[in-house]
């Protein structure tokens, strides 16, 4: 059941689009997720395939047909939402069979099904319980449920974690990740936890200010950022983003200071940029020349965040595994590796170099949704 | 204090130590005057609202028990105890039965038809058309009503003379009804009235219990293609049902205390058709001047309304459904 | 545009139709009501709707031959001191009930909520005798005193005063804060919508009290609007249906006028007292 979906654009008031030109086609059996910070539009995508909000331009299409004007049911899809959407007055059994019962089906076929699902969710001990004498777990394992029983080839989730704490939130993780492979559905999660995106999909889409942003594995989205906006989102602490102006006469050194200092292979023309580095990939030590004052520092246990000023007034974070070797307003020494990206003044990704193993220049187009 | 702290010799701290159980004393009476000075402020916070209510609620309460078991004189003090003489007699007076029994009709009639009513009103507003809220103002529009002026309105509207209605049946050539002068009529014609003024306030809050359904449940419905009407019935209903639950009790106990429309409407006529329970006290203990006879129908009349009170505080107990 | 996923036209026509019907059966009365009272009563009573003498005179006539406006006076006079004190009262008895420690409260809170069972309906003849023994027939405070405080608010102002957060008393206990201070600087600014709620509710009730008035009130000069409109009604023997139906419109035109300002606030408001 893959779902394609080309130039899906919304607006409410045909002047500001709360999405623009949206394409993608999603594989059968993938496990796609749509991830970006509140305000996107990424709920308002996923409404859209749903079919519970209208598609002002672009078409859908499921398994191969149109589906941009039918109706949520007849889409063939389900969804499970943020805060479960079960029904309160309903014991467990009576909201995963609520759907089926709505249509009409024989008892002895809903009976089946929702016994299914709910040994699949590990809840068959529980049908009869109502949703408040349930853990938020548990409420979110009924509404996998009622996604299961419902027996479709797709399934979209808004946010399904996010009401969940910490250790919950990973234990599910897993939990939904098997339940799809499972069941070899194709699923379409948002989400607006970057961690989440990248532990669980196979795919990633970053939506930004109404625009995709980037299309790709967790893994090229991590190493090759079609953007700033991009390179800082996944990954934490986030990447240092430093601004230069480059002109030639600076012979293709991109320096800060004396020991942050980065050589291009290449020419580039003059302007503003920016150096985008993540903090792992920085070295501080202690040394008598140094370059940068300790502002803050958090202790994580197998490493530590340093937050630090360079001489030149620039904040940079730092990750560092030498424990207890720093305290506050430590005079120090920070440099740089050979792992550092460039962003022109638009952000767009221009050129990458990953220490010894490869550096090039960035093959994305002009247009970031067509990137990979 | 401060130079026995400073000193070093643990003999005086030890010392110092025995002279805190005085201090435990003090903080026992200490307690003691803060429970006395709560009770002062106790005193002065209710007060006032104990004094009006005893003077205005208790008082009467008792009093009302008190005269339904005696003759009165006009004045309305108590001549000649007669027990349950006055409870007997209204209990055998087909009158009152009859009246028990138009109270009952009307009470009925009037909370189906505002419940009903009131939901239409409300699912209906919450669909998404353009302009919606304009409708939204004007079903709350009869809360600004008061009962006076409803009645204004709705005798010109049942008025044989000068009365749309009978101005709209000779149209359609139907034959004129008088609407406040035949018995089954003029108990509709009350009816309508006040289901017409109740609708604002039933409206208001079935609208905001509806607004307050999370939109997810019918999100998810949706999806598994679930019928506008079976939502209604099996999301929007059951969701809704404290609220319901609220609104219907509210409405009956206000049904069973109606006067005004009544005295302005049809002053209980015609053939005491629509002589309501509060009507019928109003007429006995102020226009025949039998105070005690009057209190007896009080003393039913609040017992059929606290019983309704008494389960509604239960059932809220209880939270309704779920 | 928006093509899709929005319900057939034929359900669109359906919708609207049934709120066009709908507002036009709330809407009637009020139509009529306004309508005929620019009209000259003469053509009224030919059952005419259309006129060519369409005019204010009627409210002309309400206001200078009638005590309307007195009427109205009055019912503003009792519903406004009838609102201020209930406020008080009831705050204040729900303070009494939420944050002061005495015993017996829970009776005591048991025996207010009782009173919510009695109508004041069943009990006019004593309070009728009470009135008229205190001399205080026929004068605005007859229709005030009684309703000073009331159960239905100490019960909800008490639900409202619960929902204040535990460690507002217990900083403001830290800080020394009597309990004068924290009613007054605390806990009525942080219920305001309830307060608001309760004003409103109290104000209306006041206002369309009718029976109450009409036992213990005989001249025109305390006599409040409800009442006041039942006089008109029943002295107007030659049926000036004009002229009545435009002191109705002076009545109900500036409580629509606060309905509509007020709404959005008593709505939140109603809503809250009726699911907690």
């Amino acid at each position: 059941m893959g779902i394609e979906l080309s130039n899906i654009s919304k607006s409410y008031d045909n002047q500001n689009w709360t999405l623009k030109d949206v394409s993608v086609q999603i594989r059968s059996g993938e496990f796609f997720t749509i991830v970006g910070p509140s305000g996107c539009g990424k709920s308002t995508l996923l409404r859209m395939i749903a079919g519970l909000i209208s598609i002002s331009n672009g078409t859908l299409k499921i398994d191969g047909r149109d589906v941009t004007n039918l109706q949520p049911q007849e889409r063939a899809l389900t969804m499970v939402f943020q805060n479960y959407a079960l029904f309160p007055f309903l014991d467990v059994k009576a909201n995963v069979s609520f759907g089926l019962k709505a249509r009409k089906m024989q008892s002895a076929q809903i009976n089946e099904r929702v016994a299914n699902a709910l040994e699949l969710v590990g809840l068959s001990e529980l049908k009869d319980r109502k949703p408040r004498e349930l853990s938020g777990g548990q409420r979110q394992r009924v509404a996998l449920a009622r996604a299961i029983a419902s027996d479709t080839k797709v399934c979209l989730m808004d946010e399904p974690l996010s009401n969940l704490d910490a250790q919950l939130r990973s234990k599910m993780r897993s939990e939904i990740r098997e339940l799809q492979q499972k069941l070899g559905i194709t699923l379409i999660y948002v989400t607006h936890d970057q961690v989440e995106a990248m532990t669980m999909a196979d795919r990633i889409m970053v939506l930004h200010a109404h625009t995709v942003q980037q299309i790709g594995t967790p893994s090229e989205i991590y190493q090759h950022p079609a953007n700033a906006f991009v390179a800082q989102f996944f990954g934490t602490p986030r990447m240092n983003l430093l601004s230069v102006h480059y002109a030639s006469k600076n012979q293709r050194h991109l320096k800060f200071d004396s020991y942050i200092d980065y050589l291009l292979p290449r020419d580039i023309e003059d302007g503003d940029y920016f150096v985008g580095i993540r903090p792992g990939e920085l070295e501080i030590h202690t040394a008598d020349k140094a370059n940068a004052v300790i502002k803050n520092i958090e202790y994580l246990g197998t490493q530590s965040i340093i937050h630090a000023v360079l001489d030149n007034d620039m904040e940079i974070r730092i990750t560092t595994s030498k424990n207890n070797t720093f305290c506050l307003n430590d005079h120090v020494q920070i440099r740089a590796t050979n792992t550092y990206f460039v962003f022109d003044s638009t952000g767009k990704a221009i050129f990458f170099n990953k220490g010894d193993v490869q550096n090039g220049y960035t093959d994305h187009k002009q247009e970031p949704a067509n990137a990979l | 204090m401060d130079t026995q702290i400073t000193n070093k010799n643990p003999q005086m701290r030890y010392k110092q130590r025995k002279e805190e159980k005085p201090l435990m004393a003090t903080g026992l009476s200490y307690n003691k005057s803060k429970a006395l000075r709560d009770r002062l402020y106790a005193l002065i916070f209710l007060g006032p609202s104990l004094l009006v209510l005893i003077v205005f609620v208790f008082f009467p309460m008792f009093r009302t028990l008190y005269l339904s078991f005696f003759l009165t004189n006009n004045l309305g003090k108590p001549t000649v105890f007669i027990g349950f003489a006055n409870y007997i007699s209204l209990l055998s007076s087909s009158a009152y039965l009859h009246s028990l029994q138009a109270t009952f009709i009307y009470v009925i009639a009037v909370s189906c038809l505002t419940l009903t009513l009131g939901l239409l009103l409300a699912q209906t507003a919450s669909q998404k058309v353009r302009g919606i809220s304009f409708f939204r103002t004007i079903f709350s529009g009869t809360m600004g009503v008061s009962v006076s002026v409803a009645a204004i309105f709705w005798l010109f509207i049942f008025n044989p003379s000068v009365g749309m209605l009978d101005q709209l049946a000779n149209l359609l050539h139907l034959p004129a009804i008088n609407w406040l002068t035949q018995p089954g009529w003029a108990m509709t014609a009350v009816v309508i009235s006040t289901v017409w003024m109740n609708l604002g306030f039933t409206f208001l809050i079935f609208f905001g219990a509806i607004q307050s359904v999370p939109s997810t449940l019918y999100e998810a419905a949706q999806i598994e293609g679930v019928s506008k009407i079976y939502q209604f019935f099996h999301i929007t209903l059951p969701m809704i049902s404290p609220t319901l639950f609220f609104v219907s009790i509210i409405t009956l106990i206000e049904s069973f205390k109606s006067f005004g429309l009544i005295d302005l409407m049809t002053a209980g006529g015609p053939d005491n058709a629509t002589n309501l329970l509060v009507y019928r006290i109003y007429q006995d203990a102020f226009l025949s001047g039998n105070y005690g006879l009057a209190s007896t129908e009080s003393v039913i009349l609040a017992l059929i309304i606290a019983f309704f009170t008494f389960i509604q505080f239960k059932v809220l107990e209880k939270r309704v459904n779920y | 545009m928006n093509k899709n996923i929005t319900p057939p036209i034929t359900q669109r026509i359906g919708q609207i139709f049934l709120l066009l019907l709908l507002a036009f059966f709330i809407l009637i009365p009020f139509l009529l009501g306004f309508w005929t009272s620019l009209l000259p009563t003469a053509d009224i009573s030919k059952g005419a709707l259309w006129s060519s003498h369409i005019s204010l005179s009627n409210y002309y006539t309400a206001i200078t031959q009638t005590p309307i406006i007195r009427y109205l006076f009055n019912s503003l006079v009792i519903s406004f001191f009838t609102m201020a004190v209930q406020l008080l009262f009831c705050s204040m008895s729900a303070y009494a009930f939420v944050f002061i420690e005495f015993k017996g409260r829970d009776t005591l809170f048991y025996i207010f909520l009782a009173t919510m069972m009695l109508p004041f309906e069943a009990e006019v003849i004593p309070n009728f005798v009470t009135v008229r023994n205190m001399g205080l027939l026929n004068h605005y405070a007859v229709m005030i005193i009684p309703f000073l405080t009331s159960a239905f608010g100490t019960f909800m102002l008490r639900q409202a005063f619960m929902q204040i957060p535990k460690e507002l008393r217990e900083a403001s206990e830290i800080e020394g804060l009597s309990h004068w201070r924290f009613y007054a600087k605390v806990v009525l600014p942080y219920s305001r919508i309830s307060l608001f709620t309760l004003a409103a509710y109290s104000f209306l009730a006041s206002w369309n009290q009718y029976l109450w008035p009409m036992l213990t009130t005989f001249s025109d000069s305390f006599r409040p609007v409800q009442d006041g409109l039942r006089q008109l009604q029943s002295q107007e023997t030659f049926n000036n249906w004009g002229m009545i139906q435009a002191s109705a419109a002076i009545v109900v035109i500036p409580t629509l006028i606060v309905l509509f300002i007020g709404q959005h606030y008593f709505k939140s408001g109603l809503n809250e007292g009726a699911v907690k």
